[in-house]
This record gives C-alpha cells, sequence and structure tokens, in this order.
C-alpha cells in the first residue's frame, strides 16, 4: 500500500516536502484503520509524526487531510482509501511537524465563547432537573471532541482566522446557549454580535460534511444566527 | 557520564504541581484554583484527550433516582466486588461522598441523560445490589454511554473558567525526591520545543492514570503507560496490588475496543457457541451482570472448553435481541458508532462478537483516602510521603481491591481528586516555604532524558559485551521493543496464570530489559519528538510490567482479577493483603488491609456468590 505523506521539519528543513512511503501487504489486515498504518510506518522510520492516543475516534487526536478531506485517521477504513493515501496537516493551521499542527489559535476561539455552564439561581441541593426533551436537545451538540476537522475545512476560517471564531467554537455557543440550565443566554448572544465573529459563516457546510462524530456545527450556527435575530426583535 | 550541567534548565516555581488532566487531575485542580493556590497542571496531551474521555457507561452514586438505594449498600457491593481486598474506610468515604460530587458534576454542567421527571438517568451496572446482596440495583449515572466524555470536558471547561495554569503537551520525566523522602517537584520538557523545564512545587499530585498499554489487546489509549507508578518507583516508593489487572468481558474480539458494561445493563445477554445463556451456569442470579472477573472467567472458560464462536472459536456473542433498537440509539449510541465503524454491524440487529480484555489498573501508587502517599519505613508501615499525593487510575487507594466494579473508578477518580486537593491544601497552608532540590537530583533525572540523546548504543554494547554469550541486538528499535514487551505480558499474565508461565515471563523481561538499557533512538530532534516521548513510555512500562508479574508469581492464592490455575483459592489466612513491590527488589513486601470502615461494621470475608 503506497502513501504519499507531507513532512516538515524546522530543525532540519527548510521547505517541507512530500515523501512516499509504503507498507507491504503482508502488514496489513482486513478492516484495519489508517491510524494502524501509520503507527507500522512509524517504525519504519521513527522522525515520522503525527499525534494519536485513544485509537477510536473519541479523544480527537489525530484529525488530519485524508485524501483531500479531513477526518480521523483512526477511524479512517484503509480499504476505503484510494492509493497513494494522501496525508497533509490540517489546512489553514501553523504546521509544528510533519502531521501535527498548531491548534493554539483553535482552543483560543473555543475559550472565547466562554464554553462553561453559566447559572445565577443558587444551586439547589440535587440535580437541576431538566426533562429529557430539554437534553434531547444536547445530543448534536455535546459530543464534540475538538479534533478541529470542521474548522480546518471552512474557507471563513482560513480567510479570518483571529476573527471568525469557527464552526467549532460556534457549536460550542450553541451548546450553552440551548441548555436549559444555562442562564447566560443574552451576553453570549451579545459577546457573538460582531461582523465577524458569527456572521462570517456563509453557510458553505464543508464543516458538517467533514464532521467525524456526525454533528452538524452548521446547523448549531443557524440556530445560533436565528436566536440572535430573536433577540433583536 | 559527561557532566551535566543543570542550572540551564529554567524553574517555574508553584504551590502545587498536577502531573495528569484526566478527570482526577482536573478535578483536584478544581478544588486547588477555588482556594486561591498557584498550581500548573501538566499533561502530555491536550487535557480533553485524556483517556477519561473513553469513559462509557457512568458513575456510581446512590442518588436513588429510579429506584431505592443508598451508600452503604454501595459500600457492601465495593467490598464485596474488591474480593474483600479493597480497604474499607476508603470505600466508606467514597461511597458516602458520591452523591455530592455527582450533583457537583451536573451543577457544572454535565449534560447527563434524564428521567422523566427530569432527575439524572441511572442504569444498572454489574456487581450492584440493594440491600446487601439482595436485587439488582441501579446506580450508575449516564450522560448516554459517553459520561466520561462529558464529565471530562465539563472539568475541563471549568479549569478554563478559574484560569487554571496548563503546561499542555508537557512530559512529566522524572520526580526530585530529597533524600529526606519529601517530594519538591518533577523535571518535564516541553514536547513542541524540546526544552526542559524544573517544575519547584510544594506539593506534587500524580494524576496520571493507568497502564493498559502492558498488554497486546486492550481498552486503553495509547498514552495510558503508567508514567506516574513509573515515576513514584523510580523514587523509591513501591507499586501497590500491580497483580490485580481487570480484563473487561465484552472487548471487541481481536481488536480491543472496549463495549461498556451499559450494554449488558440495557439487557444484552452473553452467547455461547451453543446458543447459551452461559452466564446463567456462573452466576445464577446476577448471570450477566455478576462482577468483572466472574463474567470474564466465565468467558475465558466457554472458550477454552472448545465453545467460543466464530471460525476461530476465540469468542463469545453479546446480544442484544432483548434491547429495544431505540433505547439502543438513545442509551448507546457511542457503542453502536463503534460497531458500525471497527466491524460494520448495527448492534441492534447483530451480535458482536467479544472477548476478554485488558482494561483498568486496579493497584497503584500506595495511598490513603485522603489522597496523601504513603509507605512502609523503618518507623511505620504507613508513612507519608512528604509533598506526594496520588489519585484515580495510577493510584492503589484501595477502593477496588483485587477487582473494581464498572462506574466506580470515574467515581474514585472525582473522589479522591478532590480529597488529595484539599489535603494539598492543608499541608501548603502549614508548609509556606519551598525547599532547595538537590542539584543531583536534578542531574539524575535529567541524565534519563539525555541517555536517549546518544546516538548508538547498540555499537558501545558490542564493543564490551562478551559477544558468545550475549547476543547484540543491532535492529532493535523502540516500537519492536514495546510490541514485544506486549506480547510478553497477553502470554504470561492473562486471565488464568501459574507458576512456570509467571515465570518464563519474568525471564523473557528480564531480558527485554537489558535490550531496552541498549535501544538507541535515531531521530535526536527537539521539535515534537514523539519518538522519544515513546522511548520513555516504554521505559515504564517495562517498569509496571515487571511489578505486575512478579506481584502475581508471588501471590499464591485466586482473588478477584487474578486467577491462579495452580491456586484456585482464596486463602484469606495468607493473603489477605496488599502487595508492595519495591523495583530495587525482586520480591513484594505486604501490608495488612484495612478492614475497619469509618463508621460503620466491618463487611467480614465471604464466599462471593452473584
Ligand atoms: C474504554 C474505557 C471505558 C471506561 N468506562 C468507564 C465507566 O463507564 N465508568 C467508570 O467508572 N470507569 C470507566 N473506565 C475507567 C476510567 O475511565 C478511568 O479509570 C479513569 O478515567 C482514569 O482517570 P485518570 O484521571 O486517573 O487518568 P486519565 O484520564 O488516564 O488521565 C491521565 C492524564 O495523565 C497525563 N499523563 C500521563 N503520563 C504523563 C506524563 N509522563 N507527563 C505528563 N502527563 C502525563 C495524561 O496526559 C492525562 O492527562 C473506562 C476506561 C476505559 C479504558
Ligand atoms: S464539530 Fe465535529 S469536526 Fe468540529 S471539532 Fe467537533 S468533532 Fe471535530
Ligand atoms: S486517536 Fe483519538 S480520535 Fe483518533
Amino acid at each position: 500500500m503506497k502513501f504519499s505523506i507531507y513532512r516538515y521539519h524546522s530543525e532540519s528543513t527548510e521547505q517541507p516536502y512530500i515523501q512516499a512511503y509504503e507498507l507491504a501487504d503482508s502488514e496489513i489486515d482486513a478492516g484495519m484503520m489508517l491510524l494502524q498504518a501509520l503507527i507500522k510506518l512509524k517504525a519504519q522510520d521513527e522522525s515520522l509524526s503525527f499525534r494519536r492516543s485513544c485509537q477510536e475516534g473519541v479523544c480527537g487526536s489525530d484529525a488530519m487531510n485524508i485524501n483531500g478531506k479531513n477526518g480521523l485517521a483512526c477511524v479512517t477504513r484503509l480499504a476505503d482509501l484510494k492509493q497513494p493515501i494522501q496525508l497533509r496537516p490540517l489546512p489553514g493551521m501553523p504546521v509544528i511537524r510533519d502531521l501535527i499542527v498548531d491548534m493554539q489559535p483553535f482552543f483560543k476561539h473555543y475559550n472565547d465563547v466562554k464554553p462553561w455552564l453559566i447559572t445565577k439561581d443558587p444551586e439547589p441541593e440535587h440535580e437541576w432537573k431538566q426533562s429529557p426533551e430539554q437534553r434531547a436537545k444536547l445530543d448534536g451538540l455535546y459530543e464534540c471532541i475538538l479534533c478541529g476537522a470542521c474548522t480546518a475545512s471552512c474557507p471563513s476560517s482560513w480567510w479570518n482566522p483571529d476573527r471568525f471564531l469557527g464552526p467549532a467554537a460556534l457549536l460550542q455557543s450553541a451548546r450553552f446557549i440551548i441548555d436549559s440550565r444555562d442562564q447566560a443566554t443574552d451576553e453570549r448572544l451579545n459577546q457573538l454580535d460582531d461582523a465577524y465573529k458569527l456572521y462570517r459563516c456563509h453557510t458553505i457546510m464543508n464543516c458538517t460534511q467533514v464532521c467525524p462524530k456526525g454533528l452538524n456545527p452548521a446547523k448549531a450556527i443557524s440556530k445560533l444566527k436565528h436566536e440572535m435575530l430573536k433577540k433583536k426583535l | 557520564m559527561a557532566f551535566l550541567n543543570h542550572s540551564k534548565v529554567p524553574v517555574h516555581r508553584f504551590d502545587a504541581l498536577i502531573i495528569g488532566a484526566g478527570g482526577a487531575g482536573l478535578k483536584a485542580a478544581l478544588q486547588l484554583a477555588n482556594a486561591d493556590l498557584k498550581v500548573a497542571v501538566i499533561s502530555k496531551v491536550f487535557p480533553t484527550r485524556s483517556h477519561t474521555v473513553a469513559a462509557q457507561g457512568g458513575v456510581n452514586a446512590a442518588l436513588a433516582n429510579v429506584n431505592d438505594d443508598n451508600w452503604h449498600w454501595h459500600m457492601f457491593d465495593t467490598v464485596k466486588g474488591s474480593d474483600y481486598l479493597g480497604d474499607q474506610d476508603a470505600i466508606e468515604y467514597m461511597c458516602r461522598a458520591a452523591p455530592q460530587v455527582v450533583y457537583e458534576l451536573e451543577h457544572s454542567g454535565v449534560p447527563f441523560s434524564r428521567l422523566k421527571n427530569g432527575k439524572i438517568y441511572q442504569r444498572k451496572f454489574g456487581g450492584q445490589s440493594q440491600n446487601f446482596g439482595g436485587g439488582q440495583a441501579a446506580r450508575t449515572c449516564a450522560a448516554a454511554d459517553r459520561t466520561g466524555h462529558a464529565i471530562l470536558q465539563t472539568l475541563y471547561q471549568q479549569n478554563l473558567r478559574k484560569q487554571t495554569h496548563f503546561f499542555t503537551e508537557y512530559f512529566a520525566v522524572d520526580l526530585f525526591r530529597n533524600k529526606s523522602g519529601q517530594v519538591l517537584g518533577a523535571l518535564a520538557f516541553c514536547i513542541e520545543t524540546g526544552e526542559r523545564i524544573i517544575i519547584d512545587a510544594r506539593t506534587t499530585l500524580l494524576a496520571t492514570g493507568g497502564v493498559g498499554q502492558l498488554f497486546k489487546t486492550c481498552t486503553n489509549a495509547l498514552i495510558n503507560t503508567g508514567d506516574g507508578i513509573a515515576m513514584a518507583m523510580r523514587a523509591g516508593i513501591p507499586a501497590q496490588d500491580m497483580e490485580f489487572f481487570q480484563f473487561h468481558p465484552t472487548g471487541i474480539a481481536g481488536k480491543g475496543m472496549l463495549i461498556s458494561e451499559a450494554v449488558r445493563g440495557e439487557g444484552g445477554i452473553l452467547i455461547n457457541s451453543e446458543g447459551e445463556r452461559f452466564m446463567e451456569r456462573y452466576a445464577p442470579s446476577a448471570k450477566d451482570l455478576a462482577s468483572r472477573d466472574v463474567v470474564s472467567r466465565a468467558v475465558a472458560t466457554e472458550i477454552q472448553e472448545g465453545r467460543g464462536c466464530g471460525e476461530n472459536k476465540d469468542h463469545v456473542w453479546l446480544n442484544l435481541d432483548n434491547v429495544d433498537p431505540e433505547t439502543v440509539k438513545k442509551r448507546l449510541p457511542g457503542i453502536r458508532d463503534l460497531c458500525l465503524t471497527f466491524l460494520g454491524i448495527d448492534p441492534a440487529e447483530e451480535a458482536i462478537p467479544v472477548t476478554p480484555t485488558a482494561h483498568y489498573t486496579m493497584g497503584g501508587i500506595p495511598s490513603n483516602r485522603h489522597g496523601q502517599v504513603i509507605m512502609p519505613t523503618q518507623n511505620h508501615a504507613e508513612s507519608i510521603v512528604l509533598g506526594l499525593y496520588a489519585a484515580g487510575e495510577c493510584a492503589c487507594v484501595s477502593v477496588h481491591g483485587a477487582n473494581r466494579l464498572g462506574g466506580n473508578s470515574l467515581l474514585d477518580i472525582l473522589v479522591f481528586g478532590r480529597a488529595a486537593a484539599n489535603s494539598m491544601i492543608e499541608y501548603l497552608s502549614e508548609n509556606p516555604y519551598h525547599k532547595t532540590i538537590d542539584a543531583e537530583l536534578i542531574d539524575q533525572a535529567i541524565a534519563r532524558l539525555d541517555r536517549w540523546d546518544k546516538p548508538n548504543n547498540n555499537v558501545n554494547r558490542s564493543i564490551n559485551a562478551n559477544d558468545q554469550e550475549e547476543p547484540v541486538y543491532q535492529n532493535d528499535n523502540v516500537a519492536l521493543l514495546r510490541d514485544e514487551l506486549r506480547k510478553i505480558m497477553e502470554d504470561h499474565c492473562s486471565v488464568f496464570r501459574n507458576e512456570s508461565v509467571l515465570q518464563e515471563g519474568i525471564d523473557k523481561l528480564e531480558q527485554l530489559f537489558k535490550r531496552i538499557n541498549t535501544v538507541a533512538l535515531h531521530d535526536h530532534s527537539k521539535i515534537f519528538n514523539t519518538a522519544r516521548v515513546e522511548a520513555l513510555e516504554l521505559e515504564n512500562l517495562a517498569e509496571c510490567a515487571m511489578a505486575t508479574i512478579v506481584s502475581a508469581l508471588h501471590r499464591h492464592e485466586s482473588r478477584g482479577a487474578h486467577t491462579r490455575m495452580d491456586y484456585p483459592d482464596r486463602d484469606d489466612k495468607n493473603y489477605l493483603k496488599h502487595s508492595l513491590y519495591f523495583s530495587s527488589t525482586d520480591q513484594p513486601e505486604y501490608k495488612a488491609v484495612k478492614t475497619q470502615p469509618i463508621t460503620v461494621d466491618t463487611f467480614p470475608p465471604k464466599e462471593r456468590v452473584y
């Protein structure tokens, strides 16, 4: 099986380059995921670098650009990929080394939306009550694993990386605005109300297409826009 | 050894250093931040990538939202589940604290699933009973089957709110423990830049998680390499009860991903090749929801006796026919995803092939219910290691004893993360000044790092070694040795153990140690050198492997997860005691189990039937 992998390593080369790798068929089992192949390639060439941890699509470590589409290596089947398998770091993010990008700007935007529950009433002795229907509204929002695949596929994020918050952060904002327990909806919406943070979303929908968890940031964003409108009326 | 100049390494000073940003570390950090202390949290991965994120089924607390329950029943189940090796004071403390920590989590934002009346949803899990061994309890508070994810993200978010200082993607190398036994911080390096830092801290908490990577097939993340346990051992602290490693009955066969007990809690059952619900034979009343050690042994026995399923008869089926497909979608969406992704099947329609899979480290750094690290000294069986604390899967309090109950680990990390932080706060108020870290300690830690920057140890060795007797492994590399280590543990220290197999495993590990001491890295770069990280992890794994297998060899009984074919019975007369493995000797020491709870009566050892 053939691979073509983006390499960049500032200590030894100035320019990034593409390196070809190959794995013998005997090394590949049926149903094997791309991450397993990368681990085998790293055993051949220990300088090849990428992040990984859970190997099952829940920790968000190994988002990368796979044959032109962002996804998680650990849940991408080798058999489904056209060869040579082209691996690039997530687009639009500064590259630290090989497939590893600097996610700090991404997490800064996450932080910007105050991703924590804000309540004002005195806390009850037991749980805050929430009906199954209210709770169901959080499905599709709370499961985000912060992998960055969506934001790194969004042209608006590439063009305005500093000022547009990007789909992942906006999804989080929606997660708290929609939570029946949260009591800071107005502040949250006010904070989003400028020309960039939210409104640079032009509904290109790349985010929803790539999300490896099947979430729909685009829908969450339109919900935010809707809430904003409601508030203004 | 070349002379080292540690004075170039920058020093950062904090009141508290927390190593690990899983549930245990983040809960402690939050508690410390609330006390206005200067806290540093270091983690080798971004906090929300810690392995707590993978926990599925839920966290135990006797909230009685679904049916009658109280902490005392929870305590009974935990003591029984532990096969009476758990310390009953710590278990009482944990079970009493459970409702409060769960409510705290809910108040911080965890999106728990809900019951019709708006309260937190609780499901049935293995080993749970009402009324001291009566009917099945429903004690596990769940956010669908993504409870760990929900808890970890919420705790991280609360730490963001409190502006906790994170050293993200920093690798902790070694503790600084001075001659008088006090811990004064740790050496770490920034993975992104390679820069080394000294963290000079008046208190240090180890919250580095478990060591599931010991075994070839496991449910654990690749980062679960027992770093904290190995760091403690290198600092002269023993590892406790390492022979007790939990094999979860239902990992996806051949692959390892966990299929949570929640599946059986929602009604799934285990079936052998004859279509028999075999758990009825092994645990007539609890059946598929017996304790994990019992179910794992049953599955392994079915397979061994030829009633395994599939072409190779190497697994059994987990069948969800009795579960409403809507429940699968609503309560088990993550499991469904896993099955679709890794097996290409929908569990609502097809049975899941499962087999016992290495899952959880019951052993670890000996600690007490205050989160303090304790070890025997000349004067005292349980001396406190000043300045050092441990919480979470890396610690051994011991609330899980010989076998952990599902849903008790998320509880453990929260309760003892918080308890450790409270002890740290108290200690800090009494010990306001930093002590000087000996230069020698710093040099030693740095030498361990520098060793991996040497060009080629193999060559050096071929000159020195006695060629005839000792083969030189020119082609060794870290990845190869890691794979061999995990294979040795899988072959020699698995569900069923015996003297000769364990001894052979130890011999193989000893050979492997020699190779680890001489293997070299080719990549000596500074920037995001993951090869260096993996090399350091291999050293940590190897130390944990030895602790596990040696402790297993010397425990001549079967208790909880530790099953000796040559000693099939539990032996309370000789082995109702914790083992303590020191890396400097090849035989464990022992200490008594704390059978005295805080306020209630002792649960004396009984035969375990489910
Ligand atoms: C698949 C799966 C499902 C589970 N489901 C449940 C469940 O439903 N209920 C339940 O109660 N339990 C469950 N468990 C067990 C439970 O999730 C874990 O025991 C628990 O989350 C461990 O938390 P922790 O905080 O101790 O460690 P972890 O979450 O593993 O965190 C360890 C931290 O230490 C850091 N670290 C480690 N070494 C270093 C180093 N050298 N330098 C710097 N940082 C370091 C890591 O970066 C990480 O931040 C499950 C476990 C697995 C594997
Ligand atoms: S929304 Fe999806 S793609 Fe975006 S960060 Fe979250 S999990 Fe990743
Ligand atoms: S390794 Fe965790 S998401 Fe892929």
